[in-house]
């Protein structure tokens, strides 16, 4: 394993200007929190952007103070001598508008009303993500990326980015994605917003206001997300029917070592996520559809893409399969585009694209190094 | 003349082609720097889909034996299958497939007809193992292997016209011996067939 970033700093940016947003309304006073990576060649031909998904931010590599602290969420991809080399590479992560990791969101406050956004913030597109990063990309002095890469809602910008800024990108990674949500997507993200809705403490989303705020809900809402994020195999390999105690307790406590995990993964979430922007990012997740503009027609919605477009789907993904990604490369193809497409075997369900797994490391240096 | 200077002969510039089974792309960095095609690739092999990446192919990550439904009707001038279509399950359907995508094809096989095979199993009773066919039997992945003149009823069979044919050596060179009795003097051949 080679050596890690080390230190990194967030960085803070306001955009110059007021961003019309795709519902219709205008953000204003919009800060972006980024982090960024490596150094910026004299031509600018290096930046590479990196995406996001629902519940990322932009730390997404190094640490703040202590290297025994968890490191940003991409760590194992990027880094000198990683997938993603910072010593080649100028690699910039952004907080998306309506995160709650310092980009504005909906626990801003509202230069307007002087309070809370709360559930008041308006409904964001990734769309309007990617306007936004376009702004940051303008501030740091990067014309054009020499790439944009995500997984699962992050693949989704930065397929975006090549339909909507064609001559601002040359590549684009888009890593354990769908070119929509299908209906089984939707229900699972319906039952999260049902969790956070239904908890008394939601106060209908004026929660910041008050002392309370949805744990409950948040909690509820990342179990099932995370139980969707993993395969049936993971799952076994990691907990298999492990007991806690080693005995039946014949109770409802914990007993089961996967019931641990989820109820852990849901705490720590529940302290650090914010319940307004969870249910926001999962209506973003399920209104994403380039192709309905073009009345279903992907082929169309593809036809502006100049960029070279790898596509990397992971066989145990039962949240975005294969199939999806197969979709993606399709429309692709038909519509004529540079299209590279691997399907990595990896255990790890839809994580599986934040793990460095040799195979998927290789793709993605060779892509961006070629 | 070598297999790859005839395939790129009969590429005219500029034009769409599909290789199916490219390795590492070779024929198709071969084409793009001669002809300036644009190329898609198709392989099932990760390291050889690898280099590919690392050589600027598009490739696809596509098992053949599963269809090739996702590519659509004549869009592509040139569909290339070199010594693939013996190691695929249903050949047959593989044909007549890589002619519905591409305008025209260019296949090259290994010959069973070659006069060494015939020799081999003539005198030693075993199957064949030469240079262009170098393994055993229980480990070839040539699980469809014919002779020249199979491969040609097989085209006229499902109606399939073929337009060019360049029997070789087992030097990969074209003599007036593969030119005369290409079905028995030839190791391997290289044709060009259009529905």
């Amino acid at each position: 394993m080679s050596k890690g970033l080390g230190k990194v700093i967030k960085q803070s940016f306001k955009l110059p200007s007021d961003l019309l947003l795709e519902c219709g309304k205008t953000l204003k006073n919009i800060e972006l929190t980024y982090e960024t990576y490596g150094e910026l060649n004299a031509d600018a031909s290096n930046a590479i952007l990196i995406c996001h998904a629902l519940s990322g931010n932009h730390h997404a590599a190094g640490y703040y103070e202590d290297e025994n602290e968890r490191p940003g969420w991409w760590d194992a991809l990027i880094g000198p001598n990683k997938a993603i080399d910072t010593d080649k590479f100028f690699v910039v992560c952004p907080n998306n508008i309506g995160g709650c990791h310092g980009s504005t969101g909906p626990s801003s406050i509202n230069p307007e009303t002087k309070k809370f956004y709360g559930p008041d913030f308006p409904v964001i597109t990734v769309k309007d993500w990617v306007n936004s990063q376009a702004l940051l990309a303008d501030h740091l002095n990067v014309k054009c990326w020499h790439a944009a890469i995500g997984g699962s809602l992050g693949g989704m910008q930065a397929l975006e980015w090549c339909r909507l800024f064609p001559d601002r990108i040359l590549k684009a990674s888009v890593i354990a994605a769908a070119p929509k949500l299908s209906a089984q997507n939707i229900a699972f993200n319906e039952v999260a917003r049902q969790a956070i809705i239904t908890d008394p403490d939601f106060q209908e989303g004026h929660y910041l206001d008050t002392e309370k705020s949805p744990k409950r809900g948040l909690r509820l809402a990342r179990m099932v997300g995370h139980i969707t994020y993993l395969s049936d195999e993971a799952m076994r390999d990691k907990f298999g029917r492990e007991l806690k105690e080693g005995k039946l307790n014949f109770g409802f406590d914990v007993e089961f070592e996967v019931e641990s995990y989820l109820r852990y993964q849901g705490d720590v979430f529940s302290e650090s996520f914010d319940a307004n922007t969870y249910l926001l990012m999962t209506k973003l997740l399920d209104y994403y559809d380039p192709a309905e503009k073009y009345h279903g027609n992907l082929v169309k919605a593809f036809e502006t893409i100049k960029a070279k477009i790898m596509v990397i789907s992971f066989s145990s993904d039962w949240r975005f399969s294969p199939e999806r990604s197969k979709e993606i490369v399709n429309a692709l193809l038909a519509a004529e585009k540079d299209t590279t497409y691997l399907e990595i075997e990896s255990s790890h369900g839809h994580d599986s694209f934040l793990f460095a797994e040799d195979r998927y490391v290789n793709a993605l240096s060779a892509f961006l190094e070629n | 003349m070598k297999t790859l200077e005839i395939i790129n002969n009969w590429i005219a510039k500029d034009s769409k082609v599909l290789d199916l089974g490219c390795g590492k792309g070779e024929i198709l960095l071969d084409l793009i720097a001669s002809k300036n095609i644009k190329a898609v690739g198709v392989e099932i092999d990760d390291s050889k889909i690898n280099e590919c990446i690392s050589n600027g192919i598009n490739v696809i990550e596509q098992n053949i034996d599963e269809g090739l439904a996702n590519f659509i009707d004549k869009s592509f001038d040139v569909v290339i299958m070199s010594q693939t279509i013996q190691v695929l399950r249903d050949p047959k359907k593989a044909l007549k497939e890589i002619t519905r995508i591409g305008n025209e094809c260019i296949v090259t096989i290994p010959n069973f007809g070659h006069w060494r095979a015939r020799l081999i199993l003539l005198l030693k009773g075993k199957m064949p193992v030469t240079g262009p066919l170098p393994d055993s039997w229980f480990n070839t992945p040539n699980i469809h292997l014919c002779t020249l003149e199979d491969f040609e009823l097989l085209c006229s069979d499902v109606s399939i016209q073929i337009t060019e044919k360049v029997s070789f050596d087992s030097k990969g060179n074209s003599n007036i011996f593969t030119r005369t009795l290409p079905n028995f003097f030839g190791a391997s051949a290289i044709y060009k067939i259009s529905n």
